[in-house]
């Protein structure tokens, strides 16, 4: 019976201030929906870390005019180099080959790059993928060397946009989670009002204090949920329409995204919605239904 | 049953206090009126044994408890033992008669089936059989009351606090209202009335305490009301 009575208030209670309980969900759904996307792209960022990073490179682009002495010295050099993993030497035949089939939907600027004109390169995979700093001193000066790229640092700047995008997720999640707070607060006061005759009697008779509570916090706690299942069903949306619809070019350098770290959310969005609504709907209780 | 010792409460920002060193026992059982003008501390004392205001210094024990180092979480049930009767009734206008008494049931946890036991012997007690399922705004002011006494009554409290029940009432309401109060003082329950109505203590012949200003000025058994 406490349980019927108590659903029972519940569900009343979301009806009664229906445009209050709906503007509560909308805000949750977007809270949490930044919450979902932020920890998703995080979750990302790490597979692909672990996707890419094995396979960096660090490329040493030689002169144009390279001479054959210069260019078995540094290979001996590199094989002597006790950072060095494995290394390949790319000649500008190969790497015509690699940039034909890289931009081969781009005909027109294939057209206009020859194989003269791309550098011959040394292919290095460092024994510490982040030692890139230690390799680049050890091999400074060798005579024929034009340029050394660190592939990772390219894949680092490309993580920091991944980075910034997580971050904006997760501030536009904090700022709605704010308007989130205030309305469960609002919501909750209003609700307390609209049955204050019910509570006095309530405290009167000394009916339990979670008994009086209960109805009120499981109000928030529900419009949160719905929220967090709503807000998850976005973010599915989102995957299944943005990225493998329209945006699928992205996968290309994203790594797909699995289906169970999507999954993954909707107990993570769920669990934080219910819990953030009942920690302010109870806090809310403290101060506006004293005994 | 109730006793306050040397119980002096200040609201804040009051000059004086409300009630000043006030120490009286009640035992079971009794009938007692708490009379004087208005502002004169008496409803004050109806608060403290409710808990709802704590004694700025001095105690107050109520069934043999001590209320004022009472834990917060133990006070609802602490006022289950209590029963309790307004001036304006505070009965919830959505709910019938019964649903209002009903109420006070299930909010502590009582099933619906001790409800349907209880609820019409007790609304039969205060005399309102056969109007179980009117509304409060289709019951006259006495018949809204004795709904107020059935609802404080019906887990048979030890005591029964009333705050001037008769004060929104005509005088021969008002003395049916005591009739049945009476009635439920002789089933053993202690009955504290805060009033100004003379008539009816004067009619009851119960024991009277005067308050003025927030002290005692007289306790008398069997008292009018001077």
């Amino acid at each position: 019976m406490r349980f019927k009575y108590v659903l029972n208030e519940v569900l009343v209670g979301l009806w009664r201030n229906v445009t209050m309980t709906i503007a509560m969900i909308i805000t949750m759904t977007f809270s949490l929906l930044g919450l979902g996307v932020s920890v998703l792209g995080y979750m990302q960022v790490d597979q692909m870390q672990d996707f890419y990073y094995g396979e960096i490179r660090v490329a040493i682009f030689l002169n144009d005019d390279v001479t054959e002495a210069e260019r078995s010295g540094l290979n001996a050099a590199l094989d002597a180099n006790p950072l060095v993993e494995e290394k390949k030497y790319e000649s500008k035949e190969d790497a015509h080959a690699r940039f034909q089939t890289l931009y081969a939907d781009q005909p027109d600027f294939l057209r206009s790059v020859q194989a003269q004109q791309l550098p011959e390169s040394f292919r290095v995979q460092l024994k510490d993928p982040e030692g890139y700093e230690a390799f680049a001193q050890s091999i400074q000066g060798i005579p024929g060397i034009q340029d050394v790229v660190d592939q990772g640092q390219m894949l680092d700047d490309l993580f920091d946009v991944f980075g910034t995008l997580q971050v904006a997720a997760l501030v536009v999640a904090c700022v709605m989670a704010v308007a989130a707070l205030l309305l469960v607060a609002n919501t909750i006061q209003v609700a307390a009002y609209s049955k204050r005759r019910e509570v006095a009697v309530m405290k009167l008779v000394g009916a339990s204090n979670w008994f009086i509570q209960a109805p009120f916090v499981l109000e928030a706690v529900v419009a949160g949920i719905i929220g967090a299942i709503i807000g998850w069903l976005l973010l599915l949306g989102g995957k299944e329409f943005l990225i493998d619809g329209p945006l699928q070019q992205l996968t290309t350098i994203i790594t797909p995204i699995p289906f169970d770290n999507v999954l993954l959310q909707l107990p993570l969005m769920m669990g934080a919605g219910a819990l953030v609504s009942a920690i302010t709907g109870w806090v809310t209780l403290r101060f506006y239904l004293r005994v | 049953m109730i006793q306050l010792d040397s119980v002096t409460k200040t609201y804040p920002k009051a000059s004086r206090p409300s009630l000043d060193n006030v120490s009286v026992g009640i035992e079971k059982g009794e009938f007692v009126f708490f009379i004087g003008p208005s502002g004169s501390g008496k409803s004050t004392i109806i608060k403290l044994l409710l808990h709802e205001v704590q004694p700025t210094s001095g105690k107050v024990m109520v069934n043999a408890k001590d209320v004022t180092s009472m834990r917060s979480w133990k006070i609802p049930h602490f006022r289950r033992s209590i029963g309790c009767v307004f001036q304006d009734f505070r009965l919830l206008p959505n709910r019938t008669a019964y649903e209002n008494v009903a109420f006070a049931l299930e909010v502590i946890g009582k099933t619906k089936a001790v409800a349907r036991r209880v609820v019409p012997e007790v609304l039969e007690l205060v005399g309102l059989g056969g109007k179980e399922h009117r509304y409060p705004h289709e019951l006259s002011g006495g018949e809204q009351q004795r709904v107020a006494v059935a609802r404080a009554f019906v887990n048979r409290p030890l005591i029964l606090l009333a705050d001037e029940p008769t004060g929104n009432l005509d005088p021969d309401t008002s003395i049916e209202i005591m009739r049945l109060l009476d009635r439920i003082n002789r089933t053993g329950t202690t009955v504290v009335m805060v009033t100004h109505d003379s008539n009816i203590v004067n009619q009851m012949r119960r024991r009277v305490i005067e308050i003025e200003s927030g002290r005692i000025v007289r306790d008398q058994a069997r008292g009018v009301y001077g």
